[in-house]
């Protein structure tokens, strides 16, 4: 129990994070009509590839010999991108059909 | 100084991502919206690279770094520039697979990374140097990541037709069994001792793809837009588990965003279609459908040839054309906006009526209409079309199925009843395009064939429109 208790307390600022995301995520997106659903949703898609980071951070501290870690997060920074670049990409796709019409 | 330059470079980032969504549920907005998040993505990357101190050391490898986004960037930029609008659906699911597959090797790494830490201080097992909340993160990283994986790629096969429903007795013990098996494996990983552990760990992983699997086999493809966003918002929180193992703020607002909104979003999909969440999780669609339809009974339908239908159509006043999956999945979109120009031409008011799922995601109709070049304001949101309905002479119903099918309101027992549907029987005249009289995507049988006044059109969307265009000129 203490330890559980010394964690929240030691990641404190994290956890205020965390729970003020949660409800500004449901308040951004509350009102969005149906027609938007699948372009946000892509959209979304795009913005969870921030794991990306992880990936570079991982791969950044990798040492020279340690091919698994190299291999490893060489294929996490290559998955990351795809999710990051294909992601936006799409979304401009759609939504850029929406905006002659407006 | 350089880490002071990166930090504001992530509240930059998070920034932009929160207004990016807010602008991406406003359509005037929402095209700007997504070059906002992506200019505050890419920031958020050139920064990470050259200004990110490990243990006060800039990052190494960076050569490695940069082969792997070009080709990450070629490759995202070329499926994502020629898939087709109508596949589109199971592109995303792919993107958020690859999110999921990232997030769980770096949870991997990292894991790998504190093993040989531990090892080399000579310790047992895991308790003894790492907090709890440390390993909880890890390998909940690892475990969604994996689910997400696993499970966008089997959504992804089912949208693209690869990989069928699978549905067998006992699936869902089956599945919660799995599921328990795999929070076993991740506890038993933290308690024993070092070498065992590191087994287990890769135990964990591996049973969390294959509950990805079994999680998604059973939903049936109707469903499979609420998966991939579900997916989508798991994905998120495993990024965010990232976030919490750097303490990386940028990483940790994308992802808890992405997973709150996301689980939101998902909900309202549910919502769309009048379906619970639980609903669909236990993918019970497609076993209790058939036996309602086995009861249902199978009245006549009259069909109608082309030449009819275009007569009918041609000297009506007023056309609603109800446009559905088999429109997508045909690609008749182009031919659909085509009729369109050539009634208004000859003084038919012509309107689209969109029910809010048609297509194979919510919204995805208004993309592919869009797609074709079809004005905005012809589209018709159903509460709207609703009204116009019995002032309608001819409706046209391409592809469309289950949101027109009457069970909805009037048969307690169907799987779809208390969706909201498109009264499309109250028009003067119904005419249905179907490949055939197979039942639709639910698989549930629909009355409106058979009613007096639906005809049916059988053939493939595309051709039946070229066919119908063609008669109308030369009428």
């Amino acid at each position: 129990m203490s330890q559980i208790l010394h964690w929240v307390s030691d990641n404190q600022q994290i956890l205020y994070i965390v729970i003020l995301m949660i409800f500004l995520g449901v308040e951004v997106i509350g009102r969005v009509p149906a027609v938007l659903h699948t372009p946000l949703m892509s959209g979304a898609n795009a913005i969870h590839g921030v794991v990306i980071i992880g990936a570079i951070i991982v791969m950044g501290k990798a040492d020279q010999g340690n091919f698994l870690a190299l291999g490893l997060g060489f294929l996490a920074v290559i998955l990351g991108t795809i999710n990051v670049v294909g992601g936006f990409v799409v979304t401009d796709r759609m939504l850029e059909m929406f905006k002659k019409k407006t | 100084m350089g880490i002071d330059l990166l930090t504001v470079f992530y509240i930059a980032a998070s920034v932009t991502f929160i207004l990016g969504l807010k602008m991406l549920s406003n359509p005037a907005t929402a095209r700007r919206g997504n070059l906002i998040a992506a200019g505050g993505m890419t920031l958020a990357i050139i920064g990470t690279i050259f200004l990110y101190k490990n243990e006060g050391s800039p990052l190494h490898n960076l050569g490695w770094i940069f082969l792997g986004i070009f080709i990450g960037g070629l490759i995202g930029t070329m499926t994502a520039r020629k898939v087709k609008m109508t596949a589109m659906p199971e592109m995303v699911s792919l993107f958020n697979g690859m999110g999921g597959a990232c997030a769980a090797l770096i949870s991997l790494l990292e894991f790998e990374h504190l093993f040989e830490a531990n090892r080399s201080e000579g310790l047992s097992s895991f308790s003894g140097l790492v907090q709890p909340g440390f390993y909880l993160t890890i390998v909940t990283g690892v475990i969604i990541g994996t689910v997400s994986f696993a499970g966008s790629i089997i959504a992804w096969g089912k949208l693209s037709g690869n990989v069928k429903d699978i549905v067998f007795r006992g699936q869902h013990l089956t599945n919660i069994l799995f599921l328990a098996l795999v929070l076993a494996a991740a506890i038993y990983t933290y308690q024993t001792d070092l070498d065992e552990a590191h087994i287990y760990f890769f135990i964990t992983a591996g049973l969390a793809f294959f509950y990805g699997i079994l999680f998604v086999l059973p939903i049936g493809g109707a469903d499979m837009p609420v998966v991939i966003s579900l997916l989508n918002s798991f994905t998120g929180v495993a990024a965010a588990c990232g976030g919490f193992l750097y303490n990386n703020k940028a990483m940790l607002t994308g992802g808890i965003l992405v997973g709150s909104a996301g689980t939101l979003l998902t909900i309202m999909m549910c919502k769309a279609m009048n379906r619970s969440l639980l609903n669909v999780l236990i993918g019970s669609f497609g076993a209790s459908a058939s036996s309602s339809a086995e009861n249902m009974e199978q009245g006549s339908y009259k069909s109608i040839s082309l030449s009819d239908a275009a007569m009918v159509m041609a000297y009506s006043q007023k056309v609603l054309i109800v446009p559905g999956y088999g429109l997508a999945v045909a690609q008749a979109q182009y031919a659909c906006h085509e009729l369109e120009k050539l009634l208004t031409e000859k003084g038919v008011d012509v309107k689209y009526a969109i029910h809010p799922v048609a297509g194979r995601m919510p919204g995805h109709m208004n993309v592919l209409l869009a797609e074709a070049d079809v004005s905005y304001d012809l589209l018709l949101e159903m509460e709207q079309a609703n009204e116009e309905f019995p002032a309608t002479d001819v409706v046209l119903v391409l592809g469309a199925n289950d949101v027109v099918n009457p069970a909805a309101k009037k048969d307690p027992s169907s799987p779809i009843y208390g969706m909201p549907i498109l009264d499309v029987e109250l028009a003067k005249t119904c005419i249905v395009n179907k490949r055939s009289m197979k039942p639709g995507y639910a698989g549930i049988e629909n009355a409106l064939f058979f009613q007096p006044r639906t005809s049916m059109l059988f053939g493939d969307a595309k051709k039946v429109l070229q066919n119908l265009i063609g008669e109308i000129r030369v009428l």
